[in-house]
């Protein structure tokens, strides 16, 4: 009999990151998939990133995670999100070959030697004593295991819809997973249903492309990943996307579709994404916008396919092909696949603890879309949560529980355990209070530790960044003492029409005006030849550092204290044995979430949803005495 | 309820100790019936009573002797004010019989209430939220009508209802800061900085209203302080008298605290007032006279109101005058002209003419002192007022908040660090009433505006 440390079911993006992980942690790893060639696949749209979900990847990859990596090698686009704004809702974003990023990711899990790819369709989960032991297949061969991360996407019951007609299935010509639901529902455990949508693909040479708004990507490319190479970066030709609008027009046609459309008539029961509506849902709910934007974006290299981003649809596919052709630049095109919605079952995440174990079955973790998130991102960020965890557990190690004020994956999973979801869940920056100091900057100061305690991160990378944050600090204090003295600054800042300076200034200070960078200050020192500067010069990713800290300074301080001032109720352990029926002075919904979610700590059981401030000064009432 | 509670019952004497008509023991908690029924003679026994029930009969020590008639009130679990079973126990107002019955009541498994014990028992069995609690403290204080109003008012949840108004717009204009950063691709139509920072004035200016309020709400609840002033033999201790005298309602009277300063309380029309009769507020060479000036000094900067007393025979006086000006603000100040029984002379006109020996001008001068209380306070029932400390400071953060976000934006710094103060000062609101959540923010995106690819 078949037996591993840890099995993980589906090789999406969250099944890699947990492979990846529980196997260089040292663990035998069968990776249980019912394709291996659909490793890494996309589902939707062909790239990795984006506001929030760039951030994401960034940390992901200072965990030791693989997304970053591999969309790296295989990006043939990549743009920098907000550059206008401030650098903390910078976000990092590519457009992907679909291809090769699925072969990319086939690579990388099969060049690690603990992982073994099975091919098979897990039928049931297997436990003892509410314990995981491991899965039953469809051959009715039993795997037996220490632990189990399920990551099984949109497949449990999967069923696609275009207009009135359903087809069983996680992904177009794929077949869906049933069983698993089942044997989980048996457990104990509560399911819902979700939907997400995906739009039509169209063939390339259809298109007419010359008449379109062209949206390249920047001029210099920066990569996710800390590893790799900036000097050999891109490694593929890069591509350029389009834009176009829907109409009047376009709306009329696509209303013709709505009585069969799956969504309005009630045959989807699934709850879908208020963010990422389909476009029979946006021309609903905002009558009054007479056009939608699209963004046209490439497949891939070789691929003759273009993914109509922001047309998301279950309409009958003539209702698509029709309306389609009434937008500009699409005239003549050729649908070669219509969009479609997809529904699936999900467990409300307040099942899982913020280790993504489930409360019910030790050993069994749950990641990506079966926790009611949507997004690759979101998906590979549980991922890695999960096979860090589970492989923790395994090995005797210190679990992974990272907080709200250190990472977007900390909001994440707290969001997810306290507030649970009706709806696919996907990052925003706006969900992270701390956002100003959660920088896709700063992703590997704050997170590379815990990558190299794993064993998941190269030493030499961390020394790196060990370096760098003694270089920074040491900049920082010299630049607060080190003064520029009015003649020698004082035409330069005349020439840029800025207002001069008295005496002397600390580069500090001057570095906060606006119109003021670290660099050219630096260079209006004629006197020094100090020794941290000259390292500094060499070094963009600690000057950048620096001057960061030093621009927003009043900013990065008040976000500070409002972490000490949210946070220290963190630090308020609740034990987990805690029978909340007992306090029937809590209201009687504080008192149900609190029992079903069984918050570590006192701050936690503030975020949970349904919770009252008078049930946490109840809570804290009776644990001080 | 918490378990450790139901076993322990507890009582205390929850009117003013004092001679009033009525003096009234609550006791609260499982035993409560049992104890009461231990000492109580009447027709049955309260234990074997409906709740909201009123009892007569009388209170007996452990030798039989009546101590008093009394009247029992009984509430059962959970509709009292405590949520528990509890007794509430009339006597004649002495102070002597009260302390005696609790005495009593303190030997048979019944103990002594910490002080709002009684509160804190409600709020742990949901029977009132935070901000009410803060408001039943505020009531127990209040000595006046006035103050008694401002705290009913909270009680009734109008603050609550005008921070909730005032956090709904603060998140409304959040949620245009946070579309912008969030859907950085989608072609929307962002805010413009300017609709921003008119938003931003709006709340402002609905922010230094409620914050206007709280000098007065404070007022309401603590008293109204006023100071006394002028030359030896104007008056002061007449006028003090006569008000006394004439207001009827002597709240206390805390005699020769200092030599110098005498201080009582009395309501006016509701309002409370602490008149500090002063001696010189003017240097002297005299060693003992120059500690009563420092006193009065003292009195004069910490007066709300400072009355400056004139005569029509020594006329009025510059030097004080000018000195009190140094010393306080001159808005505080009311004028007063005494002892026009003896005749208008040397053509004074400053003042409000009185005389605290016929009591003629009195009731102009009570006027003036309530003119002076409800000034630029726009008060009526109907308004929310701030009376509380913690959410005047609460309330002050907010405003700096949002200072700080009016900064950003005239220095053209992006959303995010705008959205930072906005999120702050939304905390800061909502510590008044204490809830906090992202999720409102996207919420109110996701109603409002077309987003997603």
């Amino acid at each position: 009999m078949t037996k591993f440390d840890i099995i993980v079911i589906g090789g999406g993006h969250a099944g890699i990151e947990a492979s990846c992980a529980a196997a260089n942690m040292g663990c035998s790893v069968g990776l249980l998939t019912m394709d291996r060639f659909a490793i890494g696949r996309m589902s939707c749209n062909p790239a990795i990133g984006g506001t929030a979900k760039g951030h994401l990847v960034r940390e992901i990859d200072a965990l030791g995670g693989m997304m970053g990596k591999i969309a790296d090698r295989t990006g043939i686009q990549f743009r920098m999100l907000n550059k206008s704004k401030g650098p903390a809702v910078w976000s990092p974003r590519c457009q992907s070959d679909r291809k090769l990023y699925s072969e990319e990711a086939y690579r990388v899990v099969n060049s690690i030697r603990n992982i073994e790819t099975v091919e098979a369709s897990v039928v049931e989960i297997l436990s003892e004593n509410r314990k995981v032991v491991g899965v039953r297949t469809e051959n009715d061969d039993e795997i037996l295991c220490k632990a189990l991360v399920l990551s099984s996407g949109t497949f449990l019951n999967g069923l696609m819809h275009t207009g009135l007609r359903s087809t069983k299935g996680g992904r177009f010509g794929e077949k869906p997973a049933t069983g698993i639901t089942e044997s989980l529902l048996k457990l104990g455990f509560i399911s819902g249903r979700l939907k997400t949508g995906t739009p039509p693909r169209l063939k390339k040479n259809s298109i007419n492309l010359d008449i379109l708004e062209i949206q390249p990507g920047d001029q210099y490319p920066q990569p996710f990943s800390f590893s790799t190479d900036r000097n050999s970066f891109p490694v593929l030709p890069q591509l350029s996307c389009y834009v176009t609008y829907t109409n009047k027009q376009v709306h009329e046609i696509l209303a013709k579709g709505f009585a069969q459309s799956p969504m309005f008539t009630g045959l989807i029961k699934g709850v879908g994404p208020r963010y990422c509506p389909s476009i029979e849902d946006k021309i609903v709910r905002f009558a009054d916008k007479e056009k939608h934007q699209l963004f046209l974006e490439p497949e891939g290299l070789d691929s003759d396919l273009i993914y109509v981003n922001g047309f998301s649809s279950s309409l009958p596919a003539e209702i698509q092909y029709e309306a389609l052709h009434k937008i500009k630049g699409l005239e003549e095109c050729e649908m070669v696949r219509p969009g479609y919605a997809v529904e699936y079952d999900f467990f409300p995440p307040h099942q899982v603890d913020l280790t993504l174990e489930t409360k019910l079955i030790k050993g069994l973790y749950f990641a990506g879309q079966i926790n009611g998130t949507s997004g690759y991102e979101e998906a590979a960020a549980q991922g890695l949560v999960a096979g860090i965890n589970a492989a923790a557990k395994i090995t005797g190690r210190k679990e992974l529980v990272l907080r709200r004020s250190e990472a977007y994956i900390g909001v994440l999973i707290d969001d997810l355990v306290n507030k649970s979801t009706d709806e696919p869940y996907r990052m925003f920056t706006s969900r992270a209070e701390y956002r100003l100091l959660l920088r896709q900057d700063n992703a590997d100061r704050r997170l590379m530790k815990y990558g190299y305690d794993y064993g998941l991160q190269q030493k030499e990378n961390f020394e790196k960044v060990v370096a760098n944050e003694k270089l920074i600090s040491r900049s920082i204090e010299l630049f607060d003492n080190m003064k520029l003295h009015s003649r020698d600054i004082n035409s330069f800042l005349e020439n840029k029409n800025l207002s001069s300076i008295d005496s002397t200034e600390t580069i500090s200070k001057l570095c906060k005006r606006p119109e003021l960078n670290l660099k050219e200050l630096i260079s209006l020192d004629h006197n020094s030849d100090n020794p941290v500067i000259g390292e500094l010069l060499k070094n963009d990713t600690a000057i950048e550092q620096v001057e960061i800290q030093l621009k927003y300074e009043g900013y990065l301080k008040r976000q500070q204290e409002m972490i000490e001032r949210l946070e220290r109720y963190e630090e308020e352990k609740i034990p987990l044995t805690l029978n909340y029926s007992k306090l029937k002075a809590l209201s009687a919904e504080g008192r149900e979430k609190l029992n079903k979610v069984k918050p570590r700590s006192i701050g936690q059981a503030s975020r949970i949803s349904g919770v009252t401030p008078s049930d946490i000064s109840i809570l804290l009432v009776y644990l001080k005495n | 309820m918490i378990n450790r509670h139901r076993e322990d019952t507890i009582a205390a004497i929850i009117t003013p100790l004092g001679v009033g008509a009525v003096s009234v023991i609550r006791v609260s908690g499982a035993g409560s019936f049992q104890a009461t029924d231990s000492i109580f003679v009447g027709k049955g026994k309260i234990a074997n009573s409906k709740s909201h029930t009123v009892h007569y009969g009388k209170i007996v020590d452990e030798k039989e002797n009546k101590i008093d008639d009394v009247l029992v009130s009984l509430f059962r679990s959970p509709h009292s004010y405590t949520g528990e079973d509890c007794v509430e126990i009339s006597t004649h107002g002495n102070p002597f019989i009260a302390k005696k019955i609790l005495q009593l009541l303190l030997q048979k498994e019944v103990r002594q209430a910490e002080p709002g014990e009684f509160t804190k028992r409600a709020f742990l069995n949901n029977k009132i939220d935070l901000i009410q609690a803060e408001a039943v403290a505020d009531v127990i204080n209040s000595r006046t009508e006035a103050s008694l109003l401002g705290a009913r008012n909270q009680l009734d949840g109008l603050l609550s209802q005008k921070i909730e108004g005032l956090r709904s717009m603060l998140i409304n204009a959040s949620s245009f800061v946070e579309l912008e950063l969030d859907f950085a691709e989608e072609n929307l139509v962002f805010i413009g900085y300017e609709e921003l920072q008119q938003k931003i004035d709006r709340i402002l200016t609905e922010i230094n209203d409620l914050l206007s309020t709280y000098s007065f709400g404070r007022v309401i609840r603590d008293g109204v302080n006023v100071a006394l002033v002028g030359k030896p033999n104007v008056g002061k201790s007449s006028l003090l008298n006569y008000i006394l005298k004439e207001s009827r309602a002597i709240v206390s009277h805390i005699p020769g605290t200092t030599r110098d300063v005498i201080r009582e309380e009395v309501s006016i029309d509701g309002v409370l007032f602490r008149l500090y009769d002063t001696a010189g507020i003017r240097n002297s060479e005299n060693e003992i006279e120059r500690e009563g000036v420092t006193r009065s000094r003292e009195a004069v900067k910490n007066a709300d109101i400072v009355l400056f007393i004139n005569d029509v025979e020594q006329g009025f006086s510059n030097e004080i005058y000018s000195e009190l000006k140094n010393l306080t603000n001159s808005d505080r100040i009311i004028l007063i002209l005494n002892k026009i029984d003896k005749g208008l002379k040397n053509n004074l006109k400053e003042g409000i003419p009185i005389s605290a020996k016929t009591g003629q001008g009195i009731d102009a001068l009570f006027k003036a002192l309530k003119q002076k209380v409800f000034i630029n306070s726009n008060y009526t029932e109907k308004s929310a007022i701030i009376a509380n400390f913690r959410h005047y400071q609460c309330l002050k953060k907010t405003k700096e908040y949002l200072l700080n976000a009016k900064e950003s934006l005239k220095n053209k710094l992006s959303g995010e660090f705008v959205a930072l103060d906005l999120r702050n000062a939304e905390n800061s609101l909502s510590e008044i009433i204490g809830v906090v959540t992202s999720d409102d923010i996207l919420n109110n995106i996701f109603t409002k505006f077309c987003i997603g690819k």
